[in-house]
C-alpha cells in the first residue's frame, strides 16, 4: 500500500537498534566483572594479570573489542536521535509532573544516567584502557602490570568516589535498559517478563556489587 | 447535597488559539460538593465566570461516563488526575481536599496542539487509524459470523486491547509524547485475531510510519502510559507492536 | 383512519417475508461511473453515519462525513453498554427472524411499522456478520463460537455483546470502516463541525451550511443528498444519559425546512440508572440494561424504611418486578419495568436521601453462579464466604468494568451493598418521519438511526437502537438512496455561490448574531435545567392533560425570557462552546413545546407514552387502537404552530393485542 519505511529510519527500528546494542554491552559486563573479579583470589594480581593479559592480546577478543566500541558509538548515537526526537515531540513542557506517581524515576533518567556513564567511561579507559593499548601497541605487554596500575588509581579516596558513582549510574541504568531492551524487542509475555525483570534486577545488583567492590577494597587495603 | 463546602484554587491553562501565547490564570472554586465529577466543578466555576462578566474555561468533553475518550486534562501532574483506571469525567472531587490547589493543563504534545485552553486537536490520532487500523472488508462480503472460531483467549485479549478509547493520556503521560501503546492497542487487536492477520503486516508498518510522521516521541520503556491509561491498556501491546513490525521489517 | 395524502410510506407490495427482498432486486440502481460524480453528505458519526459513509463510499460515492465532537469514534453510540440483537439462533432456542419481528413489534406496543421491522430483523443477522468481519471482539465461548444474552422484552438468548462496551466495539468497527475510507480519498472527514442549516433548492436537499466550531466560520456544501445520522433529542430533559453534546438541532433545522417529525412524545426512560445526587449533576450514568440478567429489582415492604438494604431482611423484600410480572419477572421491557419503579417510589417505598430509588441486587445470583463454580471447582462442601468469593469472580469478570464505573460515581461498593438505581430518560423513539427509504418529506434528505421515528414504534427494546443504526447504515440506505439518486444523475455539483446557499448561510449567522446580542444575564445552562425540569415533570415518566397544558406555556414564557435574557460570553469567531450550547438549547426549546403537544394529542397510553388518564386498573399503560394506531408526523408552520399527519399503521401480520409480561 505505502512505500516501506526504511527500518532505522522509524521509530522503532532505532528503538530496537537501541536495544540490541544495549544488550550487547551488558554481555560485555558479563566479561568485564568476571576477569576482574579475579582480583579477589588475592594473590597478588597473579591471576587478574593473566586473565587480562589473555584479553588484551587476544586476536579474537580484539575483533570483538571493535565490535564493542562500534555497538557503544551505535548506542549514544541512537540515543541522541532519539532525544531529540524526543524533544521535538513535546515543545512546551508541563508546569507540573508528577512522574512517581507511574513510572521509576531511573526509567525517566536513562539520558542523564547514560551521560554520567559516559563521563565515567572516559575517566575510566584514560585510567586504564590507553596505558594497555600503549602496552601492546609498544610490545610491552608481557611486562604491562593492570593489577598495579589499579592498586595506584585507586589509593585516591576521590576516584573511588567516582568510580562508585559511576557504578552506581550502572546500576540504574542497568536495572530499567535490561527488561527494557527485552521489551523493545518484543519479548513480553505473562509467564516471562516477570522472570527476565527478576534477573535483570539481580543481575544488574550482583554486576555492580562486584564492580564497586573492588576499587573499595582496594582502597581499603582488603587486596593487596 | 448540591452544595459542598470544598473551596479550592485552580490553576489552569488559558489560551485563546492555537496561534496565540498561553499562560496559566488562577480561579477559585468555591462550594464544592465532593460528589461532584472533577468537570462538574469547572461546571461551577464556569457558571461564576459567565456570570460575573467573564469567559468560560474551555475544554473538551462529552459523554461524561468514562467511554468516549473526549476529556482530557493533565491534573496536578497527572493525566486524568490522580486516581487510577478513569478518565477525568470520571474523577469525583472526594478525590481532593479542601483548600488544595489544582494545577489543570492541557495535554502537551507537538502532534496535539492546544486549540483553546485545555482543548487540544487529537486528529492525529484519526489519520494513524486511517493509515491502516482496520480490516480491509466492504459491507456485504462478510460470511456467517461463527464460521470464523477464535479462542476465548485471544478474543479476550483482542478485547482489552480493543477498550482503548483514543483520549491521549499514554500519549500526555508519556515524557517522550510517545503514542505507541494507542497505536499498538489497535495493532494488537488486529494481529490477534484471523480476520486482521491478513494484512497485518502492511498495517503495521503503515501505522507506525504515519505516527512518526505525526511527530510522537519514541518509547523508553517507562510505563508510565500503562500507568496513567484509564482503561488500562497493557504494555504487552507494545511489545507485540515491536514483534510485529521486526517481523515485517525483516521480511 | 386513512394516511394523510402529504406522507407517503412507500412500502413495497408483496408479503412481508418478501418485501424487502423484492424491493432490494427492483430498486434502481446507479451505475458505477455516476456514482462518481454523485456527492452525499453525512452528518454525524456514531453508528448509523459511520456505517453509511463508510458503505456508501465503498460503493463509489463521493462523501463528506460532519461530526461535532474532534474525533468520529466519540459519536455517543460509544457509550451503549449492553449488546446488540440478531436473530441468528445461536443458541437453538427457538429464535427467528419472525420472533424477532414480533418481539420489536410488541416491545414497540404496536406503534412501528411492521415492513420496517420486518426488514430490521432480516438483516441483523448480516450486522453479526459484518462486525466480525471487521475484527470487532464480541464475547466468545471457550469453543470459540459466539456468545449471547438475554435482554428485556425476549425470552430467547439473541444479544450479541462485547462485555459492557458493546456500543464501544460496534462504532470501533464502523469508525475504522470510516477511517479506511477517509486514508483512501474516498471520504472526506470534517470533525468539530455542527451543522446549522439545510440547504434546500427547488424543494430538494442539497446541501447544508456547517459551522467550524474551531474558528467560528460558517462554511457551505453541496450534496447531491444529505443524511442526517444526528442521534436522539434525550437531552430535550437536560439531565438524561446522553452526552453533554447530544443535540436535535439538526433534526429541527430539517423539521423547519419542511421535513416531518414523527411520533415526538416517545421518550424512553430507562430504568436501571444511578440516581440523582444533587443540583450540580450534568448527566446520568446507565447501569446497562443486561444487569438485570442477574440483578433482582427491590424495594422494602415498609414505606420509609430507613434501613440498609443489607439489615432488611428477605421476608421484608418486595421484588415488585417478579411479583407483578412472574414471565418476565425482572427482564420486562424498560417502560413497564421504569413506570413499575416511579409507582413503588411515589407510593414511599423508595430508598435513599430523597427516597427516589429502588434496589438492584445480586446477591442470590452471586451465589447461584458461587456454587455452579464451587462443582466447576470440585469443592465438596464450600462454605457460604467461599461461596460468594466465587460468586463475585464471575459477576465481576460480566460486570466488573459496570460495577467499578457504579462505585467511582456513588461511593459505593456493590459487591457488598444493592446498587440504587432509579429510570432516568435514555432513547427518544421519536424522531424525523422517513418513508421505507428512510427519506424524509423533503427530498433528498435522510435520517438513519435514533435520528428517525422507524422501527421501535412507543418503546424500544434492549439491545435494539445498535441492532437499528447498524441496519439503517450498512445495509438500508446502501439500496434505498439508489431509489432516489438514480434520478440525479444529471444533477450537476451546484456551485455553494447559488442564491439558496447564501441565503441559508444569511440566516444562521442572523441566528448567532442574535444570540451574541442578547448579553443578558442567564448563562445557557439556567435556561435548560429550568426546561429540562419542566419536561422531565410534565413530559416524562407520566404525563396528564392538565400537566401537559401547563408545561406548553410554560416552555412558550421560557422560550421568551432565553431570547431576552441568556448570555452568551466570547466571541463568535473562535471556539466558543456556550454559543454551541446555545443554538443547542434554543431549538430544544422549540422541540420541547412539540413534544407536549404531540403527547396531549395522544390521548392512550403506549409504551414510553404513558397518559395518566389511560391506565387499566392495575396500573397497566391503556392502548387505544381505534383511535390512535397511527404515526403522528407533525408538519411546521410557524412557532408554535404545528400541523398534524397521520400515517395509518396496518397490522396485517400480527394480531394486535394487549401486551401482556404477565
Amino acid at each position: 500500500m505505502s512505500e516501506k519505511s526504511f527500518f532505522l529510519s522509524s521509530s522503532i527500528g532505532k528503538k530496537i537498534s537501541m536495544g540490541l546494542t544495549g544488550l550487547f554491552l551488558i554481555s560485555f559486563l558479563i566479561v568485564h566483572v568476571s576477569v576482574n573479579s579475579c582480583i579477589f583470589i588475592n594473590d597478588g594480581g597473579i591471576t587478574f594479570n593473566a586473565a587480562a593479559h589473555f584479553m588484551a592480546t587476544n586476536p579474537l577478543i580484539r575483533l570483538i573489542e571493535i565490535g564493542l566500541f562500534a555497538g557503544l558509538i551505535l548506542h549514544i548515537i541512537f540515543a541522541l536521535l532519539l532525544t531529540l526526537e524526543n524533544k521535538k515531540a513535546r515543545p512546551i513542557g508541563y508546569e507540573k509532573i508528577n512522574g512517581s506517581a507511574n513510572s521509576n524515576w531511573y526509567s525517566r533518567s536513562m539520558g542523564i544516567l547514560g551521560s554520567l556513564l559516559l563521563i565515567f567511561l572516559v575517566v575510566h579507559l584514560a585510567h586504564f584502557w590507553i596505558d594497555t593499548k600503549i602496552a601492546v601497541f609498544t610490545g610491552k605487554a608481557d611486562k604491562h602490570n593492570t593489577f598495579n596500575e589499579m592498586k595506584e588509581v585507586f589509593s585516591n579516596w576521590y576516584i573511588v568516589a567516582l568510580y562508585l558513582i559511576g557504578v552506581g549510574s550502572l546500576l540504574f541504568h542497568i536495572l530499567h535498559g535490561f527488561q527494557s531492551a527485552f521489551q523493545t524487542l518484543g519479548l513480553n509475555h505473562k509467564k516471562y517478563t516477570p522472570i527476565i525483570k527478576k534477573i535483570g534486577l539481580w543481575f544488574s545488583i550482583i554486576v555492580c556489587l562486584l564492580f564497586a567492590s573492588m576499587p573499595v577494597a582496594i582502597f581499603t587495603e582488603l587486596i593487596k | 447535597m448540591s452544595q459542598g463546602n470544598m473551596n479550592l484554587t485552580l490553576k489552569v491553562w488559558k489560551q485563546k488559539n492555537k496561534n496565540e501565547k498561553g499562560r496559566f490564570e488562577t480561579f477559585d472554586a468555591k462550594g464544592i460538593s465532593p460528589d461532584m465529577s472533577f468537570l462538574e466543578m469547572f461546571d461551577v466555576v464556569n457558571e461564576h465566570l459567565i456570570s460575573s462578566g467573564k469567559e468560560p474555561i474551555a475544554f473538551d468533553h462529552d459523554c461524561r461516563e468514562g467511554i468516549c475518550g473526549m476529556c482530557s486534562m493533565y491534573i496536578n501532574g497527572r493525566p486524568h488526575g490522580p486516581k487510577q483506571g478513569v478518565t477525568t469525567c470520571q474523577l469525583h472531587m472526594r478525590s481532593f481536599k479542601d483548600g488544595d490547589t489544582i494545577v489543570v493543563e492541557p495535554w502537551r504534545s507537538a502532534a496535539f496542539p492546544v486549540i483553546k485552553d485545555l482543548a487540544v486537536d487529537r486528529s492525529s490520532f484519526d489519520r494513524i487509524m486511517a493509515s491502516g487500523g482496520f480490516v480491509s472488508i466492504n459491507t456485504g462480503n462478510a460470511k456467517d459470523a461463527n464460521n470464523i472460531l477464535i479462542p476465548k483467549y485471544d478474543a479476550d485479549d483482542a478485547f482489552n486491547a480493543a477498550a482503548c478509547i483514543g483520549c491521549g493520556a499514554c500519549v500526555a503521560a508519556c515524557k517522550n509524547s510517545s503514542a505507541m501503546l494507542f497505536v499498538s492497542a489497535k495493532v494488537s487487536q488486529l494481529a490477534l485475531l484471523p480476520q486482521g492477520k491478513i494484512e497485518k503486516r502492511d498495517r503495521v508498518l503503515n501505522m507506525v510510519k504515519q505516527m512518526d510522521e505525526e511527530g510522537f516521541g519514541n518509547c523508553t520503556n517507562t510505563g508510565a502510559c500503562e500507568a496513567e491509561c484509564p482503561k488500562s491498556i497493557s504494555l504487552e501491546n507494545i511489545a507485540r507492536m515491536n514483534r510485529e513490525y521486526l517481523k515485517a521489517s525483516l521480511t | 383512519m386513512a394516511s394523510s395524502s402529504k406522507i407517503n410510506a412507500k412500502i413495497p407490495e408483496g408479503t412481508l417475508e418478501e418485501k424487502w427482498t423484492k424491493y432490494r432486486s427492483t430498486v434502481h440502481l446507479v451505475n458505477p461511473a455516476n456514482k462518481r460524480s454523485l456527492e452525499i453528505i453525512v452528518v454525524g458519526s456514531g453508528l448509523a453515519g459511520s456505517s453509511a459513509a463508510a458503505s456508501l463510499a465503498e460503493m463509489g460515492y463521493k462523501v463528506k462525513v460532519f461530526c461535532f465532537q474532534d474525533s468520529p469514534r466519540r459519536a455517543h453510540s460509544i457509550a451503549a453498554q449492553g449488546g446488540i440483537n440478531a436473530a441468528k439462533n445461536y443458541q437453538n432456542d427457538g429464535d427467528s427472524v419472525y420472533r424477532l419481528f414480533y418481539d420489536t413489534i410488541k416491545g414497540g406496543d404496536y406503534r412501528a411499522r411492521e415492513a420496517n421491522v420486518h426488514r430490521l430483523a432480516e438483516v441483523s443477522s448480516s450486522i453479526i456478520d459484518q462486525c466480525v468481519a471487521q475484527g470487532v471482539p464480541f464475547a466468545r465461548e471457550y469453543g470459540g463460537t459466539l456468545s449471547n444474552r438475554s435482554f428485556g422484552g425476549t425470552q430467547v438468548q439473541r444479544t450479541f455483546y462485547a462485555a459492557g462496551q458493546t456500543g464501544q466495539q460496534l462504532l470501533l468497527g464502523a469508525y475504522s470502516a470510516l477511517q479506511r475510507q477517509i486514508g483512501m480519498g474516498a471520504v472526506q472527514l470534517l470533525a468539530r463541525h455542527e451543522m446549522m442549516e439545510v440547504v434546500k433548492i427547488d424543494g430538494k436537499a442539497r446541501g447544508i451550511i456547517a459551522r467550524d466550531l474551531v474558528t467560528g466560520k460558517l462554511e457551505r456544501h453541496f450534496g447531491h443528498a444529505v443524511l442526517l445520522c444526528t442521534g436522539g433529542y434525550g437531552n430535550v430533559f437536560y439531565l438524561s444519559t446522553n452526552a453533554m453534546g447530544c443535540n436535535v438541532t439538526a433534526a429541527w433545522k430539517a423539521h423547519k425546512n419542511g421535513a416531518f417529525f414523527g411520533n415526538p412524545c416517545y421518550t424512553q426512560i430507562h430504568p436501571t440508572c444511578i440516581p440523582v445526587s444533587g443540583d450540580h449533576q450534568s448527566k446520568l450514568t446507565l447501569m446497562s440494561e443486561s444487569l438485570r440478567n442477574d440483578g433482582r429489582i427491590w424495594t422494602s415492604k415498609k414505606q420509609d424504611d430507613t434501613r440498609k438494604p443489607n439489615d432488611i431482611p428477605e421476608e421484608e423484600r418486595d421484588y415488585f418486578l417478579e411479583r407483578r410480572y412472574p414471565a418476565f419477572g425482572n427482564l420486562v421491557p424498560r417502560d413497564v419495568a421504569s413506570r413499575a419503579a416511579k409507582e413503588r417510589c411515589d407510593a414511599g417505598f423508595g430508598s435513599g436521601a430523597s427516597k427516589m430509588a429502588v434496589y438492584l441486587d445480586f446477591t442470590a445470583n452471586t451465589e447461584r453462579y458461587g456454587k455452579i463454580e464451587a462443582t466447576k471447582h470440585n469443592l465438596h462442601s464450600p462454605n457460604k464466604q467461599e461461596i460468594i468469593q466465587l460468586g463475585k469472580a464471575v459477576i465481576k469478570e460480566k460486570y466488573g468494568n459496570l460495577f467499578d464505573m457504579y462505585k467511582q460515581i456513588t461511593g459505593e461498593d456493590p459487591y457488598e451493598v444493592p446498587m440504587r438505581i432509579y429510570p432516568a430518560v435514555h432513547y427518544t423513539m421519536g424522531g424525523l418521519w422517513v418513508d421505507y427509504n428512510l427519506m424524509t418529506t423533503v427530498p433528498g434528505l435522510f435520517a438513519l438511526g435514533e435520528a428517525n421515528f422507524s422501527d421501535h414504534g412507543a418503546n424500544r427494546l434492549g439491545a435494539s437502537a445498535l441492532m437499528q443504526g447498524l441496519a439503517d447504515g450498512y445495509f438500508v440506505i446502501p439500496y434505498t438512496i439508489g431509489d432516489y439518486l438514480s434520478e440525479e444523475i444529471r444533477t450537476k455539483v451546484i456551485p455553494t455561490d447559488n442564491e439558496a446557499f447564501v441565503v441559508a448561510e444569511a440566516k444562521v449567522q442572523d441566528h448567532i448574531n442574535k444570540l451574541m446580542n442578547i448579553k443578558g444575564t442567564k448563562s445557557v445552562d439556567y435556561f435548560h435545567k429550568r426546561l429540562g425540569k419542566i419536561m422531565w415533570d410534565k413530559c416524562g415518566m407520566a404525563r396528564n392533560k392538565e400537566g401537559l397544558l401547563w408545561a406548553i406555556s410554560e416552555i412558550k414564557s421560557l422560550r421568551q425570557e432565553f431570547w431576552s435574557n441568556v448570555r452568551v460570553p466570547g466571541d463568535a469567531n473562535e471556539f466558543n462552546s456556550e454559543l454551541e450550547k446555545a443554538s443547542r438549547v434554543s431549538d430544544f426549546l422549540e422541540l420541547g413545546e412539540l413534544m407536549c403537544i404531540d403527547a396531549l394529542d395522544r390521548n392512550e397510553s403506549c409504551g414510553g407514552h404513558f397518559r395518566e388518564e389511560y391506565q387499566t386498573e392495575e396500573g397497566e399503560a391503556l392502548r387505544d387502537d381505534k383511535k390512535y394506531a397511527y404515526v403522528a408526523a407533525w408538519e411546521y408552520k410557524n412557532e408554535s404552530d404545528y400541523k398534524l399527519h397521520k400515517e395509518e399503521l396496518k397490522y396485517e401480520n400480527i394480531k394486535i393485542a394487549q401486551r401482556s409480561y404477565k
